[in-house]
């Protein structure tokens, strides 16, 4: 039921003598009469806060003509938690678990962009350990595919197209079997740390991931066919939320959506990291530049990222056991964890170490937990191919066991200022759809 | 803490020190020491402007920048550092959107993208205690630089470069939110995460962390930075 509501709260519109209309649903006609009624020229849609199609916590004001949309503004901050401030407080190590809560779709991405950084600053790039870069790439591979699934899963959802999403959170779930089985969580990792990972593979590590490829694969296939040749959804995504190139350009849009323009701009390539120069993969690209087009490459990438997993359990085999931290004592925290009966990571080897045969080893742990390591002072930036663009982190040490300033550029907060461009003069239908193309999640748009 | 007990600036890789990070007193404690280490104080600096050659391919992009800049080059680049392979130019904040037309307009350095700003608070950097840091992106190269840009707390305006590179419109009104930089020129400065009614900017050194107290048992944790600390 719509009601009239003189006195509540404004919110965009200035004039005080502007009616408002409280909506719940399946009542816009009794708006639409009464806007009629009163000879308004112009209607004002708030869309949100928590609209169950804006992938965390977004508003969306839409100046609307009819059903088209004239004007669309997004505003954020309702999922801004102060992350890096708080990162400010904590030692280098400790970070990790601030950041991977950033974008809470793609929790590893940020890790290993922020754990880069610090090893750039540290000069230690080059001395991690082979093992570790593979399991790093493994693990920016499957949470690609889980984001990318999570995006067009929830992309078909907004549309009503349940089935879509619930095939697609069935693929995810078994990237999240590995990715549990081998950090212990399923999102929100902690696994990357400053150095190396946290964890070696379990003994069944490489068959486990051996057999998933198929699964997913089985389930990346059945999306292809119930989405490929869909009508509707062909219709309700094709030349729909475009965005060309000089747009790109101008917005500094990056991954799929700019892919989808024909830039094959993919940092895995233009400046390779985690030795991703020695993977044989493909960065797919189109011309359409609309939603479909931003769908149909999300899936070609993740049939790409599982070609890279493929080789990463290769690679894992023919390395074998080894270690996946630096050698570098000062820099190491305790890694090759074993995951005990109460869902907690010990290293049982080192626990015996420091507990009964070292005192100095002991203090030297303390140490190292308590008071961290320290990074000489300092600014760098790392770029990675996240999956929903370039993710960018500038760091600034001042030479303590703290970041002095932790900025991270993430994809979604940039692409999101498209969404007026992409919206305006088209349905209003068309905005979720423009949503959901756009791929951002609110937790790593406000962080 | 008195001036002559400051030790000597530490500059690393033994170059001219530059920006000024912190100062850091004592090494264990909340308030005041408790390490006996009270006297110690440590003034930690940026790495300092680099010497020609630059190496790889920095050299020749700050010819070109030089050269198109013409007679304002040398008031416009204040000291160029090369530091962990990474280029980084300091720029005179009058100067800033020239040089980043220079920087996206010339087929031989064709930045194209600014991967958006980061502000950084430098309280001990006296009359520089603001920075913005601009990360520009080349595809067209494949090359990153830096500009910085470091402004007086008490005067802390830059010109937007939205005019130049438009993608920096919201990554501008976050700097402005959180450290209080403002923009001339934006086309709309407005706070972008905090609430449009906050007072102050949260990312700024000297705003507190404000956590809130956990009492238990009789005893009450502090925030985070009020904690003893290492430091």
């Amino acid at each position: 039921m719509s009601t009239q509501t003189p006195h509540a709260p404004r919110a965009f519109v200035e004039d005080p003598d502007a009616p408002e209309y409280t909506v719940y649903g399946a009542d816009w006609s009794e708006v639409v009469e009464e806007a009629k009624r009163l000879g308004q020229q112009r209607i004002v849609v708030n869309m949100g806060p928590q609209h169950p199609s804006t992938h965390g916590v977004l508003r969306v004001m839409l100046e609307i003509e009819g059903e088209t949309v004239t004007e669309t503004r997004a505003g954020i901050g309702y999922l801004h938690t102060g992350i890096e401030k708080n990162m400010e407080y904590r030692t280098w190590t400790q970070g990790v678990t601030f950041c991977t809560r950033m974008d809470y779709v793609a929790s590893m991405t940020q890790e290993l962009a922020y754990c880069l950084g610090i090893e750039k600053l540290l000069g230690i790039t080059d001395d991690i350990p082979e093992r570790a870069s593979v399991l790093r790439v493994l693990m920016a591979e499957l949470t690609r595919i889980g984001s990318h699934l999570v995006a067009v899963g929830t992309g078909g959802n907004e549309l009503g197209a349940t089935t879509i999403m619930t095939t697609a959170f069935v693929a995810r779930e078994e990237t999240f079997r590995v990715i549990e089985a081998i950090t212990g969580l399923r999102t929100n990792n902690n696994y990357i740390r400053p150095g190396g990972v946290s964890q070696g593979l379990p003994e069944d590590g490489v068959a486990q991931i051996r057999a998933m490829i198929p699964k997913v694969k089985a389930k990346l296939d059945e999306l292809m066919a119930l989405q490929g040749a869909n009508p509707i959804l062909k219709l309700r995504l094709q030349n729909v939320a475009e965005l060309n190139l000089s747009a790109c350009m101008a917005l500094g849009i990056t991954g799929p959506m700019l892919r989808a323009t024909g830039l094959p701009y993919d940092l895995r390539k233009s400046e390779p990291y985690c030795g991703y120069e020695t993977y044989d993969f493909q960065v797919p690209t189109s011309t359409d530049q609309d939603a479909w087009a931003r769908v149909m490459l999300r899936m070609e990438e993740c049939y790409e990222s599982l070609k890279i997993v493929a080789q990463c359990a290769d690679r894992l085999e023919q390395l074998g056991d080894g270690p996946v931290m630096v050698a570098d004592k000062k820099i190491a925290w305790p890694a090759q964890l074993t995951l005990g009966a109460d869902g907690q990571g010990n290293s049982l080897d080192h626990i015996r170490h420091i507990m009964g045969e070292s005192m100095e080893a002991l203090i030297h742990h303390f140490k190292l937990v308590t008071e961290g390591f320290e990074v000489p002072a300092g600014q760098v930036y790392q770029a990675i191919e996240g999956p929903k663009g370039l993710l960018g982190v500038h760091l600034v040490s001042d030479g303590g066991t703290k970041p002095w300033r932790a900025h991270f550029r993430d994809p979604g907060f940039n692409n999101l200022q498209a969404l007026g461009i992409m919206c305006e003069g088209g349905q209003v239908a068309d905005v979720v759809v423009a949503i959901a193309s756009i791929d951002m999640v609110l937790g790593g748009v406000d962080r | 803490m008195t001036d002559d007990k400051h030790l000597e600036a530490l500059a690393p890789q033994g170059r001219e020190p530059l920006t000024l990070i912190n100062v850091r007193e004592g090494m264990f404690g909340a308030k005041g020491d408790t390490s006996g280490y009270d006297g110690l104080v440590e003034r930690v600096q940026m790495p300092g402007a680099s010497e020609r050659p630059y190496g790889e391919w920095f050299d020749g992009v700050v010819d070109i920048l030089t050269e198109l800049l013409g007679d304002a080059a040398d008031q416009a680049i204040e000291y160029v550092v090369v530091d962990r392979g990474e280029l980084t130019l300091y720029i005179q904040r009058d100067h800033l959107v020239d040089v980043c037309r220079h920087l996206r307009d010339d087929q031989d350095l064709r930045f194209e993208m600014c991967l958006g700003v980061s502000g950084v608070h430098y309280p001990s950097d006296t009359s520089r205690e603001l920075h913005a840091v601009y990360p520009l992106q080349s595809i067209t190269h494949n090359r990153r630089l830096r500009l910085e840009v470091a402004v007086p707390d008490a005067d802390a305006r830059i010109p937007s470069i939205v005019s130049v590179y438009p993608m920096n419109n919201w990554h501008e009104r976050e700097t402005w939110d959180f450290f209080g930089i403002v923009f001339d020129g934006h086309p709309s400065l407005a706070r972008i995460e905090m609430p449009d009614d906050w007072q102050g900017h949260p990312q700024r050194k000297d705003y507190p962390l404000g956590g809130i107290p956990v009492e238990y048992k009789g005893a009450e944790i502090p925030s985070p930075d009020e904690r003893r600390q290492y430091r």
